[in-house]
């Protein structure tokens, strides 16, 4: 049975209740609506959430628990001897899911027999002939130990189906039996509703702790697979990013950060003083009409998707680049030999920066009080003298906030650096060159053919982390500095 | 109305500092300050009274261009400093703004230290040739705004860790440090408790001896007690401007009496 | 106060200054700085426009060309004996033959036109078919699946042609530019020429470009977006359907019935962070969870919605809660003065108020994960040629889909510069949809502003 057959048999039960509540609530009233504790829907929803709410939550727990469990049971029953030399557990087990996929592929299609596919005994050749031919992918022969394991895992995994059905059945039809028996005019229906909806209120939101829990716990697991087959000396203390597909990678974090940090300082370099000067100008002597057009107009930057910026990067600033700085260029230089270049990325990335920095710090600088502008003003000062040593050295907390804000918005963009920056990890401070990010190396680790037991591809998750970290840093100590000197003025 | 204001100015002997002739003042389409005329003397203080809303705030801003720095608002009439007309083409507001400086309503210190705080003035108009002169200036001005011998420790504190009444007199003796000629006070004690306002008074009294001081308050007690001529302001018009003992003794004007005695207000 | 009594201040009243009328040196110098100052404040304002109007132009010119596709039109005889041998329509038949087989119909029509027209070449029919696109066998062979009654007639057919040439035809190819192309020779080009001006070969609008599939690498001249703007229509049937309602309950809980309590500032802080995190993040996180520990289908447009539902929950959270924030707390007594409950009020009187503030945050927040790429790169929706489009609504949800920005990202990695063109130009596409969807939200923002 298909998971929507379920969902829709949940589905039905909860409208039946619904039905079945309502009435069962006015019967007991005897028809007089007006003498039930709640409004007779309530009755009606009291049946269906109770019905509803606990079976889906046991199935989404159960939808997420069992694969950990299967794999558990499974991976516990493969011999130290099935793992041959230089694989370990993880390759042995994606090998036994790959069969077991193929199996329930090649019953699907029609070559194989629910019996055949369930045959400890059958001849391993023949049976990896069969599941070629049926267009499973397989990466080697299946060897007994992974065919057993493979039969054990869709043993366990059908078995685990059913009975998850069965549970799921039984707690929808119980829930529903008892909130009917409980169904009298005197029972307080919309309370136990409201307590119930309050519920799934806390649930919604606790989904952004789930989220962050997610990412967490994602990216550690596989960080800690990584460190298991990599030194993290290398990854952290390192100088070389070299994968190898083949092994003996060097895969050290430090030139991506290097890149990293180098293209996030050039966008601040043409962000910060664009953006800085842009809201000064706005909020201290642009006339409101000016204000209205141009705040707006500005703002639109910030809304264009990255995937245009890169493409601006890579088609049209790169290659007007390379003609003032490049080989025969306008300015005869020769310094830049491709359009992918740390100036390239920086400069695109800056431009989408300036609203962030702008509107930030528009906000900040209205945020200084008037009669700090006055004093100043009224002593004499010019406009300018004023905003320079009297609003800015006010604003200076809330501004550096902003602009890490900014730096860690660099740091994690990805379109512009994977599209222009380059694939070269390298210490360099010249701003002509091709560096590449740890953004960009994410990336290019988890696309195309992975394989989730290679060191290559388990680094992307440590990089990930390491960003996630960086940023998430930034950001709190960020919001922090913002909040106190907001508080400062309130 | 104008006739009475006129009666009374010349019973004063002192040189006139500043003369409005006409002033009108629009804030969009709100007529806020009608044809006002006063003249104002030197080393004397002149209170400006009447209820909220008034206009009195609005001509003291009128006297320095600070109503410059809000867009929608529109200034007629002639205002004399010494003679000249302070909105003349070619005044720069900045220039004037040295020459009349202002205090105002709610303390308000430059998140700066004390000593900065004071020499802020002194250095963006380039009054002091070297350090020596600045320290100087800065203590000059510390003990004119008669709270030297409170910061004097301590110049390097910031200016906004004071009490509130110190911070006040530090914003007075920030604007002194300018030498200016005219100090425009903006109801300088309604952010004040009593202790701090009366050490504010006394500090105005002595300020009379060397600037011509205007001051905007809402307590007709203060004005009582520090200034020497008074003015009433009610909607926007200049109801009668005279000597301040008269004033409060024997108003002329109806709408004085009923304002003085609480009626209206 | 005593310091003034004691040490009287002997220094003279200070000097009368010059006449206000006359600026001193300083003052002008001051005055100069501030014009430096302002001036500097416009420079700013005026580098940030001036990225915008030429981001916007390039744009525009880059991508209009895409819109436009030269098309070569040939009258093709669909020989019986080539296409249905046995002569009796059946389509099952016809499927057998194979695009090769039509190879011969095609070069066969560009040969006779070119006699027809007494064109001079020293091409042979080969290098004729060149100027043709590598997809007009496949084009032919589907109008004829579509139309077997066809078969024995001559038709007027409209052949794709050649990217080379379309760009030749947009003036993106000169013939100084093939010095070194194997794709295409001057003689080729004089053929282009001639066949222009007998007016069987011209530029018109391509629908096939907003409506079609993407095309493999060969050729750009059929790649079309229109299967991937189908895959980012069902990703944002997903993320409406969650973030939506998830957002707003939990939005409700924070603003209305959160005690304030450790677990509500965890929640809180932690929204306001996780609207900061980098989306390529969500896309590890995508990864891990949804395809390598659910094994829910690779490329698939649940699984991107998943990943931006995520990502902009936060964003839908931050702008409904200041909605239900706006809604005055007088309302909220009205109805429990009434003797509703608190959740009713907030069911039956705050939600309704705030609607359109929570739809114009929602709009906002779709487009924004519209517009996202860096976490599709990671769960597989680029390198996916979307070449059909999905059979039904499951399929549409399930099988393997690319995603507007992802397949101009996709475009932009190709080798061929034609394909570039097609960025752009999906770049129009994807541009008009965000524009559109920010300005219905302002419009609704303008309409339903209420200030209470």
């Amino acid at each position: 049975m298909a998971l929507s057959w379920l969902l829709l048999i949940l589905l039905a039960l909860a409208v039946i209740g619904y039905f079945a509540g309502r009435s069962r609530a006015l019967a007991s009233a005897d028809g007089d609506a007006r003498a039930l504790h709640s409004l007779p829907s309530y009755y009606g929803y009291n049946v269906a959430l109770t019905a509803l709410i606990p079976a889906l939550g046991i199935l989404i727990i159960w939808l997420l628990a069992q694969p950990l469990i299967v794999e558990n049971t499974v991976s516990g029953m493969i011999p130290d001897t099935a793992i041959s030399e230089g694989s370990d557990r993880g390759l042995v087990m994606s090998e036994v899911r790959r069969v077991a996929y193929g199996l329930d592929g090649a019953i699907a299609s029609g070559l194989l027999s629910e019996a055949q596919a369930r045959n400890a005994d059958a001849d391993v050749q023949a049976l990896t002939q069969s599941l070629k031919d049926a267009g499973q992918v397989l990466t080697q022969d299946i060897s007994k130990p992974i065919l057993l394991a493979a039969q054990k895992y869709r043993g366990i995994t059908s078995t685990g189906s059913i009975a998850m059905q069965m549970a799921v059945l039984i707690v929808a039809l119980v829930g529903a039996a008892l909130a009917y028996i409980r169904t009298h005019k005197e029972f307080r229906a919309r309370n136990v509703v409201e307590q119930g909806i309050l519920a799934l209120l806390l649930l919604a939101a606790s989904i952004a702790i789930l989220t962050t829990v997610g990412i967490v716990l994602s990216m550690l697991f596989e960080t800690m697979n990584f460190f298991q087959l990599h030194s993290w000396k290398d990854f952290f203390l390192g100088s070389t990013w070299a994968p190898n597909f083949r092994g003996g990678s060097e895969l050290s974090i430090l030139p991506l950060l290097w890149g990293t940090l180098y293209i996030s300082l050039v966008a601040l370099l043409v962000a910060v003083p664009v953006g800085l000067f842009a809201a000064i100008y706005l909020s201290e002597y642009a006339t409101g009409a000016t204000r209205s057009i141009a705040k707006p107009l500005l703002e639109i930057l910030a809304g264009i998707p990255t995937i245009v910026y890169g493409l601006f990067a890579l088609l049209t600033v790169g290659p007007a680049l390379v003609s003032l700085f490049g080989d025969g260029g306008a300015l005869g230089l020769g310094w830049m030999a491709s359009s992918n270049a740390v100036l390239t990325a920086g400069l695109v990335m800056g431009i989408m920066l300036i609203p962030f920095v702008s509107s930030l710090s528009d906000d900040i600088i209205n945020a200084v009080p008037q009669s700090m502008r006055d004093g100043s003003l009224g002593l004499g000062a010019t406009k300018s003298e004023t905003v320079r040593q009297v609003v800015l050295p006010a604003a200076l907390p809330g501004i550096v906030g902003a602009i890490l804000l900014a730096a860690s918005r660099a740091i994690g963009e990805t379109m512009i650096v994977v599209m222009a920056a380059g694939a070269i990890a390298k210490f360099s401070g010249n701003p002509f060159e091709a560096m590449t990010t740890i953004t960009t190396r994410i990336v290019s680790q988890l696309t195309g053919d992975t394989d989730f037991a290679s060191p290559e591809t388990l680094v992307a998750f440590a990089l990930g982390l390491t960003l996630f970290i960086i940023t998430l840093g930034l950001n709190i100590f960020a919001l922090y500095i913002v909040r106190k000197y907001r508080e400062q003025y309130e | 109305m104008n006739d009475m204001t006129r009666v009374e100015r010349t019973v004063d002997s002192k040189a006139i500092k500043i003369a409005a002739n006409d002033v009108q003042v629009h804030y969009g389409d709100t007529h806020a300050i009608k044809d006002v005329n006063v003249e104002i003397e030197d080393k004397t203080v002149t209170a400006f009274i009447g209820p909220s809303g008034c206009g009195k705030s609005t001509f003291l801003r009128c006297l320095n261009r600070m109503n410059d720095t809000i867009d929608i608002c529109r200034v007629t009439g002639d205002i004399l400093l010494d003679g000249e007309d302070i909105y003349d083409k070619r005044v720069d507001p900045v220039q004037l703004r040295a020459k009349v400086g202002m205090v105002f309503q709610k303390p308000n210190p430059f998140p700066k230290s004390i000593y900065d705080n004071v020499a802020y003035g002194p250095r963006i108009h380039g009054l002091a040739k070297n350090k020596a002169e600045l320290d100087e200036l800065v203590e000059k001005s510390l003990r004119r705004g008669a709270i030297w011998d409170e910061v004097k420790d301590r110049l390097d504190a910031p200016g906004t860790g004071l009490s509130g009444g110190q911070q006040q007199r530090l914003c007075i003796a920030r604007a002194v440090a300018t030498e200016p000629e005219v100090l425009l006070m903006d109801e300088p004690c309604s952010a004040l408790d009593p202790i701090a306002t009366a050490q504010v008074e006394e500090l105005i009294d002595d300020l009379r001896k060397r600037y011509s001081v205007v001051i905007v308050t809402h307590s007709m007690q203060q004005a009582a007690r520090v200034s020497q001529k008074t003015a009433f302001f009610h909607l926007g018009n200049l109801v009668e401007f005279g000597e301040t003992g008269q004033i409060f003794t024997n108003p002329e004007d109806p709408r004085t009496e009923s304002y003085i005695t609480g009626r209206i207000g | 106060m005593t310091d003034i009594s004691q040490t009287p201040d002997t220094t003279p009243v200070a000097k009368p200054k010059g006449s206000l009328f006359d600026k001193d040196a300083r003052t002008k110098r001051r005055n100069a700085a501030e014009g430096r100052f302002k001036l500097y404040g416009i420079a700013a304002i005026g580098i940030g426009l001036l990225m915008l109007v030429v981001l916007v132009t390039k744009i525009v010119t880059a991508g209009t060309g895409a819109f436009q596709q030269s098309f070569l039109e040939l009258s093709v005889e669909l020989k019986e004996d080539k296409l249905d041998k046995k002569g009796n329509r059946n389509i099952e038949d016809i499927k057998k033959v194979s695009t090769f087989g039509y190879a011969p119909l095609i070069s066969a029509a560009l040969e006779a036109e070119v006699q027809k027209l007494g064109i001079q070449t020293d091409l042979k029919p080969k290098g004729m078919g060149k100027i043709l696109s590598k997809a007009t066998q496949a084009d032919l062979r589907n109008y004829v699946i579509a139309n077997p009654d066809e078969i024995g007639n001559t038709v007027s057919f409209r052949f794709l042609v050649n990217s080379r040439v379309d760009g030749y035809m947009k003036g993106r190819v000169t013939r100084e530019s093939i010095a070194n192309d194997k794709s295409i020779s001057v003689p080729q080009l004089d053929l282009v020429d001639q066949l222009r001006d007998a007016g069987v070969l011209y530029k018109t609008f391509n629908p096939d470009f907003i409506f079609g599939s993407d095309a493999s690498d060969q050729r750009p001249e059929a790649a079309g977006i229109g299967v991937s703007m189908l895959g980012s229509l069902f990703m944002m049937l997903v993320v409406l359907a969650l973030a939506l309602p998830i957002g707003v309950a939990a939005s409700i809980y924070l603003e209305e019935f959160a005690p304030q309590n450790r677990l509500t500032d965890i929640i809180e802080v932690n929204i306001s962070n996780l609207a900061a995190v980098p989306s390529i993040v969500f896309g590890i996180l995508g990864l891990a969870v949804f395809i390598n520990y659910m094994h829910l289908p690779t490329s698939a447009p649940l699984v991107g919605g998943l990943v931006l539902t995520l990502m902009t929950l936060p964003t839908i959270i931050i702008s409904t809660r200041a909605s239900l924030k706006a809604v005055p707390p007088s309302i909220r007594d009205a109805a429990l003065g009434v003797g509703a409950s608190k959740m009713q009020s907030v069911f039956h009187h705050v939600l309704p108020l705030a609607a359109p503030g929570i739809l114009t945050g929602t709009i906002i927040g779709l487009a924004q994960a519209l517009g996202e790429t860096a976490p599709l790169l990671l769960i597989g929706m680029v390198g996916f040629i979307a070449s059909n489009p999905p059979d039904g609504i499951v399929a549409g949800f399930l099988s393997p889909n690319s995603a507007m920005p992802a397949q101009i990202y996709e475009w932009s990695k190709r080798a061929d510069p034609a394909f570039y063109e097609r960025a752009w130009g999906g770049i129009i596409i994807l541009l008009i949809f965000l524009v559109t969807m920010n300005t219905i939200a302002v419009i609704l923002r303008r309409r339903f502003e209420r200030r209470w």
